[in-house]
């Protein structure tokens, strides 16, 4: 291995050095300051006789007289089943004061693309006891759903909620071995206060045992967030398909990650993209997203939940946006509602999960489950919508179908929505609830129900119907 | 990827590597040739030429490539594998069979440096001569059947760039693609494959003008905003507003002979599960796997961008292939933004300078070129054939303003605007009716008249008019509230309703809903016509309108959809409207 002292530049996160060898595209580095100081850093940019390279710890403290050594080999993940409990800095080195990892592998952390043709479609349920997902919005195994939210809101809260509460049905029917269920949480810039909520949660919990966490934190290196949830991938990657465990990764904050992107983009003197983002962001999000799935012939899964602050609260910003294009639909955190103190505070109204369809109904969840959601869906819609029109004519104007209509969207805020972020609801509580909240309404309004699921399910009492053929008369 | 390509010319060497974009210098090359880069062998094409310096998009991934690995050209430009054994398949941006690389790779990953024929070469066809010994064929010319499918004949034609002339010698029987079935008195011989550049259209004779519908089984879409066979249509919406299922739906129930799907640049779980349900679900023409007659070719968002940029030209070239066959070929891009954003990509590694929104001053100019394949064309053979191409548009933050959306909007005639108000009141399919737009109505419309209905352009032109009508009066009852109303607008309120409800919506994943025929499109909104003047006359006579509304049969007008023998069902429930209408006065 040879070392070289020939920094030619040195540009935010970017050293420049002069090499007399061929060095390969994404190889790994390491620069020893002349404090002796050991940094770590990756090939962006080879060509002969000088290469770029990106330092993960930032380069303050290099000067040109660093030595730089090239390691001949790309980013490696060093896994190992033992990882599970274990918690790690943003490039996978222990921080929990534990024995070392002795890794079983060492995996590239670069993941290759899942052969579309080998993956198996997602389509088991996986019941997280939240209403607002299992009822209307399911998560199944190996989707990716991302929670957009913006800053000060309960996203955490709920990203616990979900890791706490999913459970695995195959394990409870008893049926066999089944597969063990791990979480992997990456966490890329977010504040040491954030992160000790999430480790309180876990060892609260005991779910620390079942889990793999990556600490990146504001302060840590920028850069360092563009390796961490690559590491975090791997791990899952390895433990689902290597090892069968239903993994759920949630990574937080996807927003931090993108601006580490970005910073990187701009030391380069790269032609932007929308915003100043690079060009590129959507292949890059994608090589994150993609990695979620189920592999035929293979036991295990990786589900992934990243969680990303929209910027101004707005969806149309390039992060949010690039990732509703690649993830499987996105669960809305809504300042409103959380301002009314819903918990969680999900909109589900633009929430959308695009894997539902083909996860529930019978023999997944429950027949009448899909023509609920939709009902719902077009009830909780028309609801909103006439709660602007009440602010300008008030309620006594509007006819006795359009108040059913308040009343649902009101009732369904406070029953079915705020169950509070400590409530495991199962799917047929969920789906009850519903059907109490759709008997509101005449069944001659449930033009999106099966007439069987009427028969069998609503409430004659609740007073949808009587009042409705009263106003008929 | 094409096999014969193997002339090796004067390798180069790599001078510099960022991402997909490869220089390489001392390489003999021309424009568009495809090389092989590096120790592994990377497939690339050249794309850019300055001095002894040569610029290549590769393929795949260079992660660990470095400078000084050598880089073999082909001489050859990036071509694809034309023959039997194209349908039921599923290939990547570059055709290379998905299946056949899982194999190879013995991985569920894909890797990198391997190669594949895209059509199988020693598997052996049953070639059926429709030629003898002394015939005179031309170019184009078909010389013999093979069954591809149980769907579909493969018709074996005289390639493009051959001359013609009398033939000498014919074969029946087994036979692999490379071998010779026909053999001309120039010496020329006819083998079952053909190779085409993708960047180039296969030739025709002319263009004409389609007169035919490419018939969906939707009823927004045939109803309202009908496609040709050989038309286009852009399908734009944000996220979550139904551009893929759309598209699948699409990819389903089309009457198009063959389908090529091309998913360029999506989710993997979308395509596994066309890789999973095609097999499964039924032609609606001939009850054969829908896979019998669809080539799916798949370069998810993660795999390499260059092969992104591709993908949907070798999706083209197969539809053409076809095209020349005499079928009618519907392609599926989805989603043409992605393929922009590929573009956008290597543009932006080249350094060249950039036009709207970062994307290269170009994009217009290829995007026309793309959409300009597609038409119902005279072949060089006699034929007629048409490719359909509908592309699916992702603009940022949804709105339409955006580069790739207006300037595909300048090429095609066809708008299907999805609608994200519409998708998250899970109205689907959200085709907004106020914005989308077919120019191919009135050539259309003789099609109609003669199979379906001689009133049906007048009976779409009333439902348009109504729902125009509801959009007016939606604005007002947003201020007033409904009951503000005077009566006979309440009830054009209610019978738009039923249009949308009943009519626009269309459950895809009910399995009688999901495909609708002209012939149910037609009788539905006939009910919804009857219960219209039923209800007006009973106004005049001077019913209430609530009574009006409340009438047991009229939401039964939502249960259309879902039924399957339509026929009887809307005749009863025709005259159950017309009867308990009239009894009110």
């Amino acid at each position: 291995m040879k070392e070289y002292q020939t920094i030619t530049e040195i540009s935010g996160p970017l050293v420049y050095a002069e090499v007399d060898e061929a060095i390969g595209y994404d190889e790994i580095v390491e620069i020893e300051t002349a404090q002796g100081e050991t940094l770590r850093g990756q090939v962006l940019e080879s060509s002969d006789g000088v290469v770029a390279i990106q330092v993960f710890e930032g380069t303050s403290g290099i000067d040109q007289h660093a030595s730089v050594r090239f390691l001949g080999e790309t980013m490696k993940m060093p896994v190992t089943e033992d990882l599970l409990g274990r918690v790690l800095d943003g490039s996978g080195r222990p921080i929990d004061g534990g024995p070392d990892i002795v890794p079983d592998e060492r995996q590239d952390i670069v993941g290759a693309a899942i052969n579309p043709y080998s993956r198996e479609y997602p389509e088991e349920f996986i019941e997280t006891g939240v209403s607002a997902i299992d009822g209307m919005n399911t998560l199944v195994r190996g989707q990716k759903l991302p929670i957009f939210s913006s800053s000060g809101q309960p996203h955490s809260e709920l990203a616990m909620q979900i890791a706490r509460q999913a459970s695995v049905p195959e394990e409870e029917e008893g049926e066999g071995e089944g597969s063990e269920f791990a979480v992997i949480f990456g966490a890329m810039g977010i504040t040491q206060e954030e992160a000790n909520e999430f480790m309180e949660d876990f060892e609260r919990t005991g779910a620390l045992e079942r889990s793999v966490v990556f600490m990146n934190l504001a302060d840590d290196p920028a850069v360092e967030r563009t390796v961490t949830p690559r590491m975090v991938l791997t791990t899952a990657e390895y433990l689902a398909f290597e090892k069968d465990y239903h993994v759920l990764v949630i990574l937080t904050d996807m927003t931090n990650y993108c601006e580490a992107l970005r910073e990187i983009g701009a030391a380069r003197e790269e032609v932007p993209g929308r915003r100043g983002y690079p060009g590129y962001m959507y292949t890059d999000l994608a090589q994150l997203y993609e990695r979620a799935g189920r592999i035929e012939g293979r036991e295990g899964s990786v589900t992934q939940i990243p969680i990303l602050t929209m910027p101004g609260d707005d969806d149309t910003h390039p992060i949010p946006d690039l990732t509703g294009y690649i993830t499987e639909g996105q669960i809305y955190v809504d300042p409103d509602l959380n301002s009314q103190g819903l918990q969680p505070p999900v909109n589900v109204l633009p929430s959308l999960s695009r894997l539902m369809d083909d996860g529930i109904g019978e023999g997944l969840t429950r027949a009448d489950h899909g023509d609920v959601s939709d009902q719902m869906y077009a009830a909780y819609a028309e609801g909103e919508d006439l709660r602007d029109l009440v602010n300008i004519v008030g309620r006594e104007a509007l006819s006795e179908r359009d108040n059913k209509y308040l009343d649902f969207a009101d009732r369904f805020e406070e029953e079915f929505i705020d169950q509070g972020f400590e409530t495991n609801r199962e799917l047929e509580e969920t789906l009850e609830i519903g059907w109490d909240l759709l008997s509101m309404l005449p069944k001659e309004e449930l033009n999106r129900v099966d007439e069987d699921f009427i028969e069998e399910y609503y409430r004659e009492d609740a007073g949808g119907e009587t009042e409705a053929e009263a106003t008929a008369d | 990827m094409s096999q014969t390509a193997q002339t090796v010319r004067e390798d180069g060497i790599i001078s510099s590597v960022s991402g997909p974009v490869v220089t390489a210098r001392d390489l003999d090359a021309r424009m568009n040739d495809v090389v092989y880069v590096g120790d592994e062998g990377l497939m690339g094409e050249v794309i850019e030429i300055e001095g002894d310096t040569t610029t290549i998009q590769v393929y795949e991934e260079t992660s660990g490539i470095s400078p000084g690995e050598p880089v073999e050209s082909t001489g050859e430009p990036l071509s694809v594998d034309l023959g039997p054994g194209l349908l039921d398949t599923i290939y990547d941006g570059v055709q290379r069979p998905l299946d056949v690389l899982e194999d190879k790779m013995g991985s569920p990953y894909l890797d990198r440096g391997v190669d594949a024929p895209g059509i199988e070469l020693d598997k052996e066809w049953e070639f059926e001569p429709e030629v003898e010994e002394g015939d005179v064929v031309e170019t184009g010319d078909v010389v013999g059947i093979v069954e591809e499918t149980v769907t579909i004949d493969h018709k074996v034609m005289v390639p493009p760039d051959y001359e013609g002339g009398e033939v000498v010698a014919v074969e029946s029987g087994s036979f692999t693609v490379d071998e010779t079935v026909v053999e001309l008195d120039n010496g020329e011989e006819v083998q079952m494959r053909q190779e085409w550049p993708v960047r180039e259209a296969r030739p025709t004779v002319e263009k004409k003008t389609p007169r035919t519908p490419l018939v969906s089984g939707q009823r927004i879409l045939d109803g309202l905003f009908p496609i040709a066979k050989g038309g286009t249509a852009a399908i734009p919406g944000p996220f979550g507003s139904g551009k893929t299922v759309t598209q699948h739906q699409l990819a389903k129930y089309a009457d198009a002979d063959i389908i090529i799907y091309v998913g360029c640049g999506e989710r993997g779980n979308e395509m596994t599960e066309v890789i999973d349900d095609f097999p499964e679900l039924e032609d609606p023409s001939t009850g054969n796997p829908l896979m019998a007659r669809t080539s799916l070719i798949a370069n998810t968002s993660n795999m390499p961008v260059a092969a992104r940029e591709s993908c949907v030209y070798t999706g083209i070239t197969i539809a053409e292939f076809y095209r020349d066959m005499g079928y009618d070929v519907a392609l599926m891009a989805d989603s043409t933004s992605r393929w922009a954003e590929a573009m956008r990509e290597i543009s932006s590694r080249l350094e060249e300078m950039p036009g709207e929104e970062g994307y290269p001053a170009y994009l217009a100019a290829r995007l026309s070129q793309f959409y300009e394949r597609a038409g119902y064309f005279e072949n060089v053979n006699g034929t007629e054939g048409s490719v359909s191409a509908i592309g699916a548009v992702s603009p940022p933050g949804g709105d339409f303003s955006e580069p790739v959306t207006q300037n595909t909007l300048r090429i095609v005639k066809t708008f299907w605007a999805l609608d994200a108000d519409l998708a998250e009141r899970r109205h689907f399919p959200s085709i907004n009716w106020n914005e989308s737009y077919s120019l191919y109505k009135d050539q259309l419309d003789p099609w109609f008249q003669d199979e379906v209905a001689d009133d049906w352009p007048e009976k779409r032109q009333w439902a348009v008019d109504v729902l125009d009508e509801e959009t007016e009066l939606q604005e007002i009852v947003q201020l007033v509230g409904k009951d503000a109303l005077p009566e006979d607008q309440q009830l054009t309120l209610e019978v738009a309703r039923y249009l949308r409800e009943a009519y626009l919506q269309q459950n895809a994943f009910h399995p009688v809903d999901t495909y609708c025929p002209p012939e149910k499109t037609y009788l539905m909104l006939t009910t919804i016509q009857t219960f219209n003047d039923e209800a007006f006359d009973a106004l005049e006579a001077g019913v209430p309108v609530d009574e009006i509304i409340d009438i047991d049969a009229a939401p039964n007008i939502n249960r259309i959809g879902v039924q399957e023998d339509y026929e009887e069902y809307v005749d009863e429930l025709k005259s159950e409207i017309t009867e308990q209408l009239r009894s009110l006065y």
